[in-house]
């Protein structure tokens, strides 16, 4: 039956009500979790991905040490319940890795890593949910976590797919939509107009790419305000929260750690 | 720029947006489907001048010209309209604005594709009014499923509540202006089949009207009403996905049951034939009964597929049927099934197609007379399935888009007439459209109608020669890749270079051979021949006879026993002439040059030598190895011209004469014995140029007295070698055979000549059958002989080849030819039998042992089955070709004639008939059409006649037909299509 949902129909409208431009629900919540650094849980739609960052810290290996920069480490589990069919993926999945490797390649030119030589940089990963644009969302919450904990970065990392029906471009797609339509995904960094990731497991044909990508860009910087938004927001609730704890003159239970990143 | 922007939804909301159910997938394995769904209010209405949406379709006061809806109306019909009155909703005469609800079109969709389609092309026709609401995404009519709803209700109730809301906006969006009178404002209406539905939306206050009641209100009700559906037909049934999966065919039996009754006689055994006029029809061919097993329906025929090996269970002799007098074509009867509606049979539609079928079936018995063993298939001993060449039925895509990549269920249709529609399921199918594909057959299940396979590989497009000629290769399985290295490394080291050494006692080359390079020797060969396998001389003997000689190329010297290249040729069997290309048995070098007796070069032979008197009596025949010079390669043509020039003295041409009078004395001899001249339809392709090898034109083959020179010299040396093997090696002579027919495959045509010419045929022997053939000539239309011996060739069996061992020495005659025993020795470069041959004669000759596989019966027997069934192949592979092109050339010619503002057309003989169709044979292209007529015709079965008008039409009617070519929508087949031209025109019939 699913090959029978129109992805675009004559009203202009998707299976999920959203016209061709417009980017599923985001929300973002980068409250503390646990003992990490600095952790994110970011929502598109109903793909959801919380992820937990720790350090910079000493690697746990002292062969996965860089002597003159930090070591970014990723490691995606996905919840065997996040999907239609429950299903466990082992950690070696060729799947997850190659997306924990993409994740990687996309932060190190945004992570001053430099700052931190002989240190590494841990990034986990937990996929609750999976509705489309996984890669976009660990893309976006890492960046978040990254925030959060933090670590010193040259600019956002926004990422958003985009894909092609026929000859109509669309954003931010659903699992429904990634199955039909040829993607791609793209990360960009707003500030500097940079593009850090591109990838495709589709053919996409030539001459949509460009306008793809522009629309995808857009849509980046789109997503950027959302992000500068949540990220400014969270800071203002710690810095209240901190007033209170010097005015109590307790430490309270605000990790500081979080703050270095605005301070 | 576009607007690109995150829709913002609160949390609250996702009771209303998403949407969780469970699907059951085909395995069985349970998935959870999690969808979510934004609603907006920017979803227009489509009413012109609404002061909230901007676009619009609809008036804006709706139609006036109902009587009972004096402010003006739109109508918003419910999904059952569409199910049930589509011809009404299609009629030019039904024309109020009509809102069409999100949910109504997908429901639509849901239950029926094709519906759904015709709905999709009303809504873009220019006359109709139709604007689609999407209901389900603004926020005000979006519904969500209650607790123990069923979907239909829900359904229901959201297309009561989009109705209730158009009123309402309606209303808003038109206050009363004080001071102006308040504005007329117009209701929308809800048509409904469903009476609960409406009861329901009465109490809501919502205005609803059943069909009926709406159009008989309307000023031209008279004709709609003829539109309606009969009431109570158009039950609508529950969403289909509850009921279970209904068997749609019986189950075999066991196989331990099958071969039980097949030892105790209670069950056959035999090849399943679709028949390919009518595809609800099957025959089988078991040994207990003379006329095949007659198959009658779907579920009798019961999922065999053509080259099945069936077991079939025989009815009581009352329940015994005649075959279908019907055209029965599977792709118009079954057009509107859906690939993916019959993954759960048990629906509407399905009903249908039942009732057409049984239809179909019903009118088979209606005849007394030839009835024949009818019985139904119990189960299959092994399937015969391989790759079939196909088309993707662009009818069945759900969506044709280009980019698409998602699954879909499409229907392929196979080339050949006699195979099933196969579903299957592909990501590719908007590409695949328009190519001809390679699809293999995986299962067929009881409860799915179609068998179900997958996709192999692409072909290329349909219609370019190199995709028709590998579909044709594969289609005949024809192995047609190249030689390995292992084959290749079987040939001389020397390649091309190898000569026959100088003359010496040492060299092996010429161990026991007869040095006849001195000897006139030519060859006579069709034009462009490359493949020379005999060569002839004949020259006066001192004492009054005449030495004859027939050369055959040495093949066995080069390809030795138990080599690659042996067995490589084995399995190939045989070379396959298309009609532009060749697929060799033999790598060429082999073929081409070192084997193939060219002129002026030196090559190894095995001849046959005969003494004979001038009156072509044998005195004595010799076989041996020989160095042959042949001095000259004739066509048929050439060797004619120079045989019938007076001038030419030379010892060459009076070698011909010699043979030429020969001849002549041995076909006399031959056709007095009993020998048969049958007639098959032969044409030959004119190509253009060589480049383009479009075809130009088609003739017919010209025969001329060369040739009989030929064949009548290459059946004597058969028969000559026939004898000789047989009497070395009595168990495993490889030999071949013409059985003769069963009295009962004549019968027919007998009927139909003796009814429609008042002519006799005796076929209680060969040469009666000849004589009386003979006889059946009619002096208005001399085509009229040959078309009887083509007929009657077609009552016959085929040759085929056998090892001697294996079947009784009564059954060695070749029934065709009117000879006791005869083989195939003359040409080993094309047919593996001829090396068999050579290799046997050579041993019987004492030139070299046999090798130990040739003494073995099973071996010779699992070799000349491969090769009999190679040969049927390469037989129907090149008249498939021929009829390909035959069909580019009918192309080119249509069109070459379209210029003028003419058509083909040709003559042509009736030479069947059918309820709704004729079957005739233009003898000057040499192929059968079929003539259709959309409806049945008087049609007597007893007399052969079909009645049209007040014309009849009867077999062997001279008639002309129109043939064009035109493609074939759903297939894109270019296929032949005929039509009467005289003595009626039955374009319109």
């Amino acid at each position: 039956m699913a090959s029978r949902v129109e992805i675009l129909n004559e009203g202009g409208f998707r299976s999920d009500g959203r016209r061709q431009f417009e980017l599923r629900s985001i929300e973002m919540d980068m409250s503390q979790q646990g003992h990490a650094d600095g952790s994110a849980v970011i929502t598109h739609g109903l793909t959801q991905v919380q992820v937990s960052v720790f350090g910079p810290r000493e690697a746990k290996m002292r062969s996965q040490t860089i002597h003159d920069r930090a070591n970014i480490n990723v490691e995606i589990s996905i919840a065997p319940f996040s999907t239609g069919d429950r299903r466990k993926r082992s950690r070696g999945d060729k799947r997850i890795l190659e997306y924990a490797a993409a994740i990687k390649s996309t932060f190190e030119p945004a992570i001053q890593t430099s700052l931190y030589p002989r240190s590494q940089i841990d990034v986990f990963i937990q996929v609750i949910q999976q509705d489309g644009g996984l890669l976009q969302a660990c893309i976006n919450g890492t960046t978040l976590a990254l925030m959060n904990a933090g670590v010193p970065m040259i600019d956002f990392i926004c990422a958003v797919s985009g894909g092609v029906h026929s000859t109509h471009p669309l954003l931010d797609l659903t699992l429904l939509e990634e199955n039909d339509v040829p993607n791609v995904t793209i990360a960009v960094m707003p500030k500097t107009q940079k593009v850090s990731l591109v990838t495709m497991e589709t053919r996409l044909h030539v001459d949509r790419f460009e306008e793809v990508f522009r629309l995808a860009t857009e849509a980046g910087l789109v997503l950027h305000e959302e992000m500068k938004s949540a990220v400014l927001g969270r800071a203002k609730e710690l810095i209240s929260s901190l007033d209170m704890g010097s005015n109590a003159n307790r430490g309270g239970d605000v990790d500081d750690d979080g703050m270095t990143g605005f301070n | 720029m576009v607007e690109i922007k995150v829709l913002k939804r609160p949390r609250s909301e996702a009771v209303v947006t998403q949407r969780k159910f469970f699907k059951k997938t085909a395995r069985g394995k349970v998935i959870k489907v999690l969808r979510e769904r934004y609603l907006r209010d920017d979803v227009a209405c489509g009413i012109e001048g609404c002061r909230e949406c901007d676009q619009g379709v609809l008036p804006a006061s709706g139609d006036k010209n109902h009587p009972a809806f004096p402010n003006g109306h739109f109508i918003l019909p419910d999904t059952n309209v569409f199910l049930s009155q589509m011809d009404l909703v299609e009629s030019p005469l039904f024309n109020p604005p009509i809102i069409l609800l999100q949910t109504v079109l997908e429901e639509v969709r849901h239950r029926s594709l094709p519906l759904y389609n015709r709905l999709k092309a009303l809504t873009k026709a220019d006359d109709k009014k139709i604007w689609i609401f999407y209901n389900e995404y603004r926020s005000e009519t979006a519904i969500i499923r209650e607790e123990g709803e069923t979907p239909n209700d829900r359904n229901d109730r959201g297309i009561r509540k989009a109705t209730a809301w158009y009123n309402e906006h309606i209303k808003l969006s038109r206050p009363p202006i004080r001071g102006q009178p308040t504005p007329q404002i117009p209701t929308v209406v809800l048509m409904t089949e469903d009476s609960d539905n409406r009861q329901k939306a009465e109490k809501a206050g919502i205005p609803a009207s059943s069909v009926r009641k709406y159009v008989q209100s309307m000023k031209n009700s008279t004709q709609l009403l003829d539109l309606l559906s009969a009431e109570g037909s158009s039950e609508i049934e529950p969403t289909k996905a509850v009921a279970g999966r209904q068997s749609l065919y019986p189950e075999y039996l066991p196989t331990s049951t099958l071969l039980a009754g097949v030892k105790a006689g209670e069950l056959h055994q035999g090849h399943f034939n679709a028949n390919q006029y009518n595809y609800l029809e099957g025959s089988v061919h078991v040994p207990a009964f003379t006329k095949p097993v007659l198959l009658v329906g779907r579920e009798n025929m019961n999922r065999a597929v053509d080259g099945d090996i069936v077991v079939v269970e025989v009815f009581e002799e009352k329940e015994w049927k005649a075959p279908g007098d019907e055209v029965v074509d599977q792709d118009s009867t079954l057009k509107n099934d859906d690939a993916e509606d019959s993954a759960d049979e048990g629906d509407v539609e399905d009903h249908e197609v039942l009732v057409k079928e049984s239809k179909f079936v019903e009118t088979t018995e209606i005849r007394g007379h030839d009835k024949q063993p009818t019985g139904r298939i119990v189960g299959i001993i092994k399937r015969n399935w391989r790759a079939y060449v196909c088309h993707i039925d662009s009818t069945s895509l759900t969506s044709s888009n280009a980019t698409s990549l998602s699954q879909q269920t499409v229907f392929a249709t196979p080339v050949s007439r006699l195979l099933p529609r196969i579903r299957l399921r592909t990501r590719q199918a908007p590409s695949l459209i328009g190519q001809k594909i390679l699809v293999t057959i995986d299962r067929w299940d009881v409860t799915s109608r179609y068998p179900e396979g997958h996709f192999v590989r692409s072909l290329g497009k349909v219609e370019s020669k190199e995709a028709e000629q590998e579909s044709l290769l594969l289609e005949f399985e024809v192995p047609y890749r190249p030689f390995g290295k292992a084959i290749l490394d079987c040939l001389p080291e020397l390649g091309d270079q190898w000569v026959v050494p100088p003359k010496s006692d040492s060299s092996p080359e010429w161990r026991d051979r007869e040095d006849f390079r001195d000897l006139i020797i030519c060859s006579i060969d069709p034009p462009n021949c490359q493949d020379i396998d005999d060569a002839l001389h004949a020259r006066p003997l001192p004492n009054g006879n005449i030495e004859a000689g027939v050369h055959i190329a040495d093949v066995s010297h080069f390809v030795h026993a138990d080599t690659p290249m042996d067995s490589e040729a084995a399995s190939r069997g045989t070379t396959v002439y298309l009609v532009d290309k060749r697929i060799d048995m033999l790598p060429s070098l082999l073929g081409t040059n070192l084997c193939s007796l060219r002129p002026f070069v030196e090559r190894l032979a095995f001849s046959a030598i005969w003494e004979m008197t001038p009156d072509a009596e044998i005195v004595n025949v010799r076989f041996t190895k020989s160095v042959i010079a042949s001095k000259a390669a004739f066509t048929y043509e050439e060797a004619q011209i120079r045989k019938d020039d007076p001038h030419r003295q030379d010892e060459l041409t009076q070698g011909i004469r010699l043979l030429n009078s020969l001849a002549q004395k041995l076909k006399a001899k031959r056709m007095a014995a009993g020998a048969l001249n049958l007639a098959s339809p032969e044409v030959k392709i004119q190509l253009d140029s060589s480049e383009s090898s479009d075809p130009i034109d088609v003739e017919q083959k010209e025969l001329r007295e060369t040739n009989s020179l030929v064949e009548e010299f290459m059946l004597l040396a058969n028969i000559s070698v026939a004898k000789k093997i047989e009497e070395t090696f009595p168990q495993t002579a490889v030999l071949r055979r013409h059985l003769p027919p069963p009295r009962t495959n004549f019968e027919k045509l007998q009927d139909i000549l003796m009814k429609r010419k008042g002519m006799p045929l005796d076929v209680s022997s060969s040469g009666a059958l000849a004589a009386s053939l003979d006889q059946c000539v009619d002096i208005n239309e001399p085509a009229f002989n040959t078309l009887v011996r083509i007929m009657a060739t077609r009552c016959m069996l085929s040759a085929e080849y056998f090892c001697s061992g294996s079947v009784g020495k009564d059954t060695f005659g070749h029934y065709g030819l009117a000879s006791p025993i005869y083989t195939h020795f003359t040409s080993p470069i094309r047919r593996y039998a001829d090396v068999l041959a050579h290799r046997q004669l050579s041993a019987a000759i004492g030139y070299s042992p046999l090798h130990a596989s040739l003494h073995s019966k099973q071996h010779v027997e699992r070799v000349l089955d491969v090769v009999n069934r190679r040969h049927r192949m390469a037989q129907m592979a090149g008249r498939a070709s021929v009829e390909f092109y035959v069909g580019l050339a009918l192309k080119a010619r249509g069109e070459r004639e379209k210029k003028n503002s003419a058509e083909v057309i040709e003559e042509a003989f009736v030479i069947r008939t059918f309820r709704n169709g004729l079957g005739v044979f233009v003898s000057k292209l040499g192929i059968e059409g079929l003539v259709m007529f959309k409806k049945d015709m008087q049609f007597d079965a007893e007399n052969y006649t079909i009645t049209v008008g007040t014309t009849t039409l009867a077999v062997f009617d001279k008639v002309k037909v129109r043939i064009e070519v035109e493609k074939d929508r759903n297939t894109q087949r270019g296929r032949v299509k005929m039509s009467l031209v005289h003595p009626i025109d039955s374009a319109d019939l």
